[in-house]
């Protein structure tokens, strides 16, 4: 086998390295600076130039190695490159080659183009291991179009009834990608000091992302009416909104696609943007990459396994550590908000 | 139907009440009168009935998606609404065709005596037709679950500031025997005859729970206390030499309830009477348990048998109605006074009692009769100010409950089941079990009680540990205690612990306690005795 699923995380005999492992290990490649798949505590990190340095932001001083995509780097006897996955900026599907057997991990991918992310980019392998976050047929994205204009229509109404427009985006990636969405003629962007970081670092290489102003104990609230406040999710719930006055709130998450969350996160609006691939999205990537061999490794695992298997892969499905977007989840200690998202 | 898909869509988007009234008063101004009936009709809990079963539109749904059953069932287990998954797995609309709520409701209903292909044409063809939120709208039409987040009150307040009647009176012309069928909007609503429906009955006066102290509630000598029954609401209306009887939540119970048709021979006509419905044991002279009634309400008719183990009796406390006059507005004290005078001298063999006032001169007494509300088959006490009119719904202030505390057990959950709506994808309802020597016995299911946030904790916690899966149900180890509270304790033959509780919930997640603290099943037992 090119890769094996250990308890520390997926790992490469060949070359002896782990891919997004979730205990600390020796030597790590990295597919994206999400916590769930960048952790703490490993002597060697290996990701995308692009990636490094959010991963450097959120993990400190880590000893880490920067790679080009498509660059070809031999670890061990394994030769290893990283390819868009179109998730974040700098995510990356890490292609594995041992003696002419190829394995891709996918990480968390999305496979249509946003104005933020290197776009995906489908590689042809043997075993493909992907990520099911939304692997359901009731999953199904508007084009982006569409969904901009959703944003805009009640960023403008919310402007034209004096009220501000908040929405709970995380701070890496989907807070950006509502800021290329929206239309900053409408009005100012303010946004919370965990999404300002991460504008900040992400800026500094280059990134091309709409002027923002972060909120501070000193903003002025009535010197913005009908601005855009992007916040982390967390930070809708709880009181650090309640200085703006009246609001409507949304939410910008996959799993807006259904009512019931929605409803019961209490926001007024759900904008079904995600991150991730939908179902035809996932059914798309899996065909392209003609693998025959399919590991499922977060999301609903079983069902999609199910119907690969129906579909004549050679599928499995794999324990990982994985969350995806574990919206619902965000309040618990295993997904408390980092320490950069609770200051104010 | 695109402008009630639009009013629903407003209604769904907002949580402020204020937005939900203006959204539907502006629609109850602009509608055809026959859609404003029909939205009256919904909003009011008169769905039409289902026409096609749950398992056939599963079926043409996955059919039309292209997509095996199985799959669509288990994403209806994660979606948790059978309407919203059929809506989000059929492929969009390809025509656009634009007719009338009352239309489809009507294309809906005639599908009653249709033949199953004909049914299955005709839904796929709606689906077809109808885009965006118009085909949600339609499956919550079809699959008879429609609910908007818009309640009977909110939706009489809009339609009070859409015709300026005033929301009591038009509180009182909702309710009742009617459906669509049965009236207009103009004869419901704009010039209703009060003849025309002589089984109509008033809308109920609801109380709040008493929340901390009631010494809060001012003094004593201006409030008078009942027991409070643990049974049925019910309104009984004698008008035109014969009767009605109605459930709190508005059905309309008479011929369930056969012994009551001899009130007309105590009473006089005109008397609308406000009670509880309870299971009268004539020996002891007490109401019987919950239990008891329970076994008579499902059944429209009740066999012999059942009359006599398990009598029922109105045990009134309120009179709505005397000689005809609506006497609501008059103080509680007067209206009591005059229930008294009427229920004075009827034989023990009348059905209709009168609840007797729990005479109390200080708030502290007045908790000590309150401890033992279970020794007189009672669940608590009912404060009720004798100045007081009779509210329309429930109006903080002059009402309250003061029930018991509830009894209470710790026990360890064993089974997870992701809840349905608002609940979707979240694990709400979970059985639990006590102990039993080395085995754990399940003895109950709850799911509410835990803040939404815990609901998600505990969410991910099963998610994490789940041991096995059988459907949408997970097995998890036994680890997570709870302290559930229940409202009575019966014996029972149809579960395995031998007993059912009565209105369990989770009070506290007991993070701090350990399995081996939980409650045993001898210590159920033991309740059974005492409360049983």
């Amino acid at each position: 086998m090119v890769l094996e699923f250990k308890d520390e995380g997926i790992y490469c005999p060949s070359g002896d390295f782990y891919i997004d492992p979730w205990r600390p290990v020796e030597r790590a490649l990295i597919t994206h600076g999400h916590a769930d798949h960048a952790r703490w505590g490993h002597r060697y990190y290996l990701a995308t130039e692009a990636a490094g340095p959010v991963m450097r932001h959120r993990l400190g001083d880590i000893a880490l190695d920067g790679i080009a995509f498509g660059e070809k780097r031999q670890i061990g006897d394994a030769i290893v490159t990283f390819h868009p996955a179109g998730h974040v900026p700098g995510s990356a599907q890490i292609r594995v080659e041992h003696r002419g057997e190829v394995w891709v991990v996918s990480g968390d991918y999305k496979t249509v183009a946003d104005r933020l992310s290197e776009p995906f980019e489908p590689v042809r392998c043997h075993a493909f291991i992907t990520e099911c976050t939304f692997g359901l047929p009731v999953f199904d994205w508007e084009d982006d179009a569409i969904l901009s204009a959703q944003l805009n229509t009640w960023w403008q109404t919310c402007r034209d009834n004096g009220q501000h427009a908040a929405i709970g985006a995380y701070s890496l990636g989907k807070a950006q990608r509502v800021m290329t969405m929206v239309d900053p003629s409408i009005g100012p962007i303010l946004t919370h000091g965990a999404v300002e970081n991460t504008n900040e670092v992400l800026r500094a290489q280059g990134v091309p992302l709409p002027a923002s102003v972060r909120v501070t104990r000193d903003t002025d609230v009535k010197a913005t009416p009908g601005a855009l406040i992007i916040a982390p999710p967390s930070a809708l719930a709880g009181s650090w909104l309640r200085k703006f006055g009246s609001v409507s709130t949304g939410i910008a998450s996959g799993w807006m696609r259904l009512r019931g969350v929605r409803r019961r996160r209490a926001a007024e609006r759900g904008f079904v943007i995600s991150d991730h691939a939908d179902w035809r999205g996932l059914n798309d990537a899996i065909r392209e990459t003609g693998a025959e061999r399919v590991f499922a490794t977060h999301g609903y695992t079983a069902t999609f396994k199910d119907w690969l298997t129906e579909q004549g892969y050679d599928a499995a499905v794999v324990e990982t550590e994985y969350e995806g977007d574990a919206l619902d989840a965000a309040d618990t200690d295993a997904d408390a908000p980092t320490e950069a998202e609770t200051v104010t | 139907m695109k402008d009630f898909a639009n009013l629903f869509t407003t209604l769904d988007q907002t949580t402020k009440t204020t937005a939900k009234t203006a959204a539907l008063s502006a629609y109850f101004k602009q509608a055809a009168p026959e859609d404003r009936l029909w939205t009256i009709a919904l909003l009011s809990g008169r769905r039409p009935k289902r026409t096609v079963t749950a398992t056939r539109l599963a079926e043409w749904a996955a059919e039309r998606a292209s997509l095996p059953d199985w799959l669509f069932r288990a994403s209806y287990d994660v979606v948790g609404d059978l309407a919203e998954t059929i809506h989000l797995m059929v492929p969009p609309a390809a025509q656009s065709v634009d007719r009338s709520l009352s239309a489809w409701v009507a294309e809906i209903r005639a599908l009653a005596t249709a033949e199953e292909a004909d049914k299955r044409s005709a839904i796929l063809s709606a689906w077809d037709q109808l885009e965006g939120a118009e085909r949600f709208v339609f499956n919550k039409l079809i699959t008879g679950g429609f609910r908007v987040g818009v309640s009977q009150k909110l939706m009489t307040r809009a339609l009070a500031s859409a015709t300026d009647i005033p929301e009591a009176e038009l509180a009182h012309r909702l309710m009742g025997n009617w459906t669509p069928d049965t009236t207009t909007y103009e004869s419901l609503i704009l010039a209703p005859d009060p003849a025309a429906d002589q089984s109509r009955p008033y809308p109920f006066c609801l109380a709040h729970g008493v929340d901390g102290d009631p010494d809060d509630l001012g003094p004593p000598e201006e409030w008078l206390a009942e027991w409070k029954w643990d049974g049925i609401r019910g309104q009984l209306i004698l008008r035109g030499g014969t009767h009605h009887l109605w459930s709190r939540g508005e059905e309309l119970i008479t011929h369930r309830f056969p012994e009551l048709a001899r009130a007309l021979d105590f009473l006089p006509d005109g008397t609308v009477l406000d009670g509880e419905i309870l299971a009268w044991d004539p020996e002891k002279q007490v109401p019987q348990s919950f239990a008891a009634l329970q076994k008579r309400i499902g059944r429209k008719t009740v066999p012999k048998k059942l009359l006599a183990e398990a009598p029922a009796v109105l045990r009134a406390y309120d009179l709505l109605e005397a000689e005809g006059v609506d006497v609501r507005a008059r103080p509680f004290a007067e209206r009591r006074a005059m229930l008294e005078t009427l229920l004075a001298d009827l034989p023990p063999e009348a059905p209709v009692h009168l609840s007797p006032v729990v005479p109390f001169t200080d708030w502290a007494t007045l908790a000590d009769v309150r401890a033992g509300a279970r020794d007189a088959q009672a669940e608590g006490l009912m404060l009720k100010r004798r100045s007081s009119p009779y509210h329309v719904g429930r109006k903080k202030g002059d009402w309250w409950k003061w029930k018991l505390e509830p009894l209470t057990i710790d026990a360890v959950m064993i089974y997870a089941q992701a809840g349905h709506g608002r609940r979707a994808n979240l694990y709400t309802d979970f059985t639990f079990a006590v102990a039993k020597d080395n085995e754990l016995v399940p003895f109950t299911k709850a799911y509410s009680g835990l803040t939404d946030a815990e609901f998600r904790k505990i969410t991910a916690w099963v998610r994490k540990n789940t041991l096995a899966r059988f459907g949408p149900v997970r097995q998890v180890p036994p680890e997570q205690v709870f302290e559930i509270g229940f409202e009575g304790i019966q014996r029972s033959t149809r579960h395995k612990s031998g007993i059912a509780l009565r209105f369990p919930r989770m009070l506290r997640w007991r993070q701090d306690k350990p399995v081996s603290e939980i409650n045993t099943h001898a210590d159920l037992l033991e309740m059974l005795e005492t409360y049983g």
